[in-house]
């Protein structure tokens, strides 16, 4: 599984049901930062041109209103945002990132406010420097505001849709006709072997044909160890028709899986 | 076990997504509040979710479906399990005149604390100054201060106009924004084992101590009362307290004689931490609005025994409002 190559935080709930957190590493946070940094020059060239025209009137205040306005969308950016958006600023969003509670609780503003600032410290000597290296000496990719705030980033991975036309065999699947069969199948392959198996079926095109050929039989024997179909079900079936079947067993192509 | 996987679905889904709305409404309006049936509708559908959780985890496919139900009880578990109390309305008088000075009074040990470096910093500077006058080049925080002060104060004295006309609000803002960055730059570097929030404390004590010592051996204490106490009394406490921040975070960090781990002493100070930076923060406009349009100005504008008695007026007023602000509910947090 892809997420397996990321860190995990495990948060288990007095029910003892678990939920786990992906937590983000620092070079996407450091692109997510730099796209806010354009975000925040963006208002400040937006911010200038406004006191511009109002330096007309009175060129004293405006230029007061300015030095003030940077300061705040320089430090307030992050706050505001996270606040109103969850968690979230423009370029968190758009890496698909979001500040939590450690322990997957609301995030409060304190919280929010600390982290924020926090970042004075973070970004020696400079370039976040100091942030990062924390960030990857943490169990929990935490920065030092982080640390200090009780948060962490988190990715939120778009989940991914299955192209069903790919994964439907088209024709009869042999293994229907047996509910009891297909219900074990499901129950005992483990969801990485269920994930790998997919990604074949959807990548076979691109694979020379030994090696699919070879990926395929592997697959189908480890398919084969979980449950055993009767000789009628199996009748005429390639290793890559049998990998198909299953994988639309264990995907319900009937599209009923996605949301 | 789950043996008819479209029958789960079909039967369950409704419950996911009553949930997902009523969380949806949750989030989206901070202040929104549940009646009973409401809470126990989402304490029943959270459990509901958690079930069918639990129960997909013994089935293996279905990925996304897991992945989804995991976010969906993601997100109620920290609705239901959040015993912190709700974030109230925007309520400046509330913090001003009471969550501040509280906030200040609980931490008051690193305050003194906080005084103490800098008046370690202050003697450091006095001492330095007395005994090496020669090291002014190198204690002097800014160049305008390396001139004589009895050159000063004859020139500020004989002013004939106004060097600030037209650029006084602007100073104010370079004022307040500068001295609120180091403010913060205080409290951040507490993240330092406290070290950081230290050194810039005893610094600042060694500028302030070396400027008075300059300014008192030419015998021209007068003009230094009427030129720093005006925005003094306000801008040296506010820093006093952006170190007394610091040093609170410091200690949170290390943790000495506190069983709680690092987490919990975090959590319970994080509050306390954001109310006296903001609090800080606001003295801090004060300060940069007296500096900008009221120390500059010297005799005979202004003469020295009305600023030296705005100065003390401010200080008085300034710790009568942290000593007595907000004192009556100091029982009832303890």
């Amino acid at each position: 599984m892809l997420e397996e190559r990321y860190n995990k935080l495990t948060i288990q709930t007095p029910e003892g049901i678990e939920f786990s957190l992906l937590l983000a590493g620092p070079l996407t946070r450091f692109l997510a930062w730099i796209l806010d940094c354009l975000c925040i020059q963006l208002i400040l060239s937006l911010l200038a041109s406004v006191f511009r025209f109002l330096g007309l009137l009175n060129l004293d205040v405006a230029s007061a209103l300015f030095v003030l306005g940077q300061f705040v969308v320089g430090i307030g950016y992050g706050i505001a945002l996270e606040w109103l958006w969850r968690g979230q600023t423009l370029g968190k969003r758009l890496f698909r990132l979001r500040v939590m509670d450690e322990q997957g609780l609301q995030l409060q503003f304190s919280q929010i406010v600390l982290r924020n600032l926090l970042r004075f410290v973070d970004q020696l000597p400079l370039f976040y420097l100091l942030g990062g290296l924390s960030c990857l000496l943490s169990s929990k990719a935490q920065r030092l505001g982080d640390l200090a705030a009780n948060t962490l980033v988190v990715r939120n991975p778009k989940p991914e849709r299955v192209d069903l036309d790919q994964i439907a065999t088209g024709k009869f699947n042999s293994f229907r006709p047996h509910p009891h069969l297909t219900a074990r199948l499901r129950q005992r392959v483990p969801v990485e072997e269920a994930d790998l198996a997919l990604r074949a079926v959807l990548r076979r095109e691109q694979l020379v044909p030994q090696a699919r050929v070879e990926l395929f039989d592997n697959l189908a024997d480890r398919l084969k160890e979980a449950v055993q179909f009767p000789e009628e079900a199996m009748e005429g079936l390639s290793s890559e028709q049998y990998v198909r079947n299953a994988v639309e067993i264990l995907y319900g192509a009937d599209g009923s899986h996605q949301r | 076990m789950i043996i008819d996987i479209e029958r789960f679905l079909r039967q369950e889904k409704p419950y996911w997504v009553e949930l997902e709305k009523l969380l949806e409404t949750l989030e989206s309006d901070t202040f929104h509040t549940l009646s009973l049936n409401e809470a126990r509708r989402l304490h029943y559908l959270y459990q509901r979710t958690s079930a069918d959780l639990a129960k997909l985890r013994t089935f293996s496919s279905k990925p996304d479906l897991r992945q989804y139900l995991e976010v969906l009880v993601g997100h109620a578990y920290s609705q239901i399990h959040e015993n912190r109390a709700r974030p109230l309305r925007l309520a400046p008088f509330t913090f001003l005149l009471r969550w501040f000075p509280q906030a200040f009074r609980r931490h008051v040990n690193a305050f003194y604390l906080s005084l103490a470096i800098t008046a370690s910093g202050a003697l450091f500077g006095v001492g330095a100054m007395l005994l090496d006058p020669g090291s002014k080049e190198v204690l002097m925080p800014f160049s305008h201060l390396m001139q004589d002060p009895r050159e000063r104060v004859a020139q500020e004295e004989n002013v004939k106009e106004d060097r600030l006309h037209g650029s006084k609000a602007q100073f104010a803002a370079f004022l307040m924004q500068h001295n609120t960055k180091i403010a913060i730059l205080a409290l951040a570097l507490g993240m330092t084992w406290g070290v950081g929030t230290i050194l810039l404390l005893f610094t600042n004590g060694v500028m302030l101590g070396a400027v008075a010592t300059d300014y008192l051996v030419a015998g021209k204490g007068l003009f230094l009362m009427g030129w720093l106490l005006p925005h003094g009394v306000v801008e040296i406490p506010a820093i006093l307290i952006a170190g007394q921040a610091g040093l609170v975070l410091a200690r949170g960090l290390i943790g000495h004689g506190d069983r709680a781990n690092l987490r919990i002493r975090m959590r319970n100070i994080s509050e306390d931490l954001v109310c006296l930076i903001f609090g800080v923060g606001a003295l801090l406009v004060w300060a940069g609005l007296i500096e900008a349009f009221l120390s500059q100005y010297h005799e005979p504008v202004l003469p020295y025994a009305f600023k030296i008695a705005l100065g003390l007026s401010e200080w008085i007023l300034l710790l009568l409002w942290l000593v007595w602000c907000g004192r009556e509910k100091d029982a009832q947090h303890a």
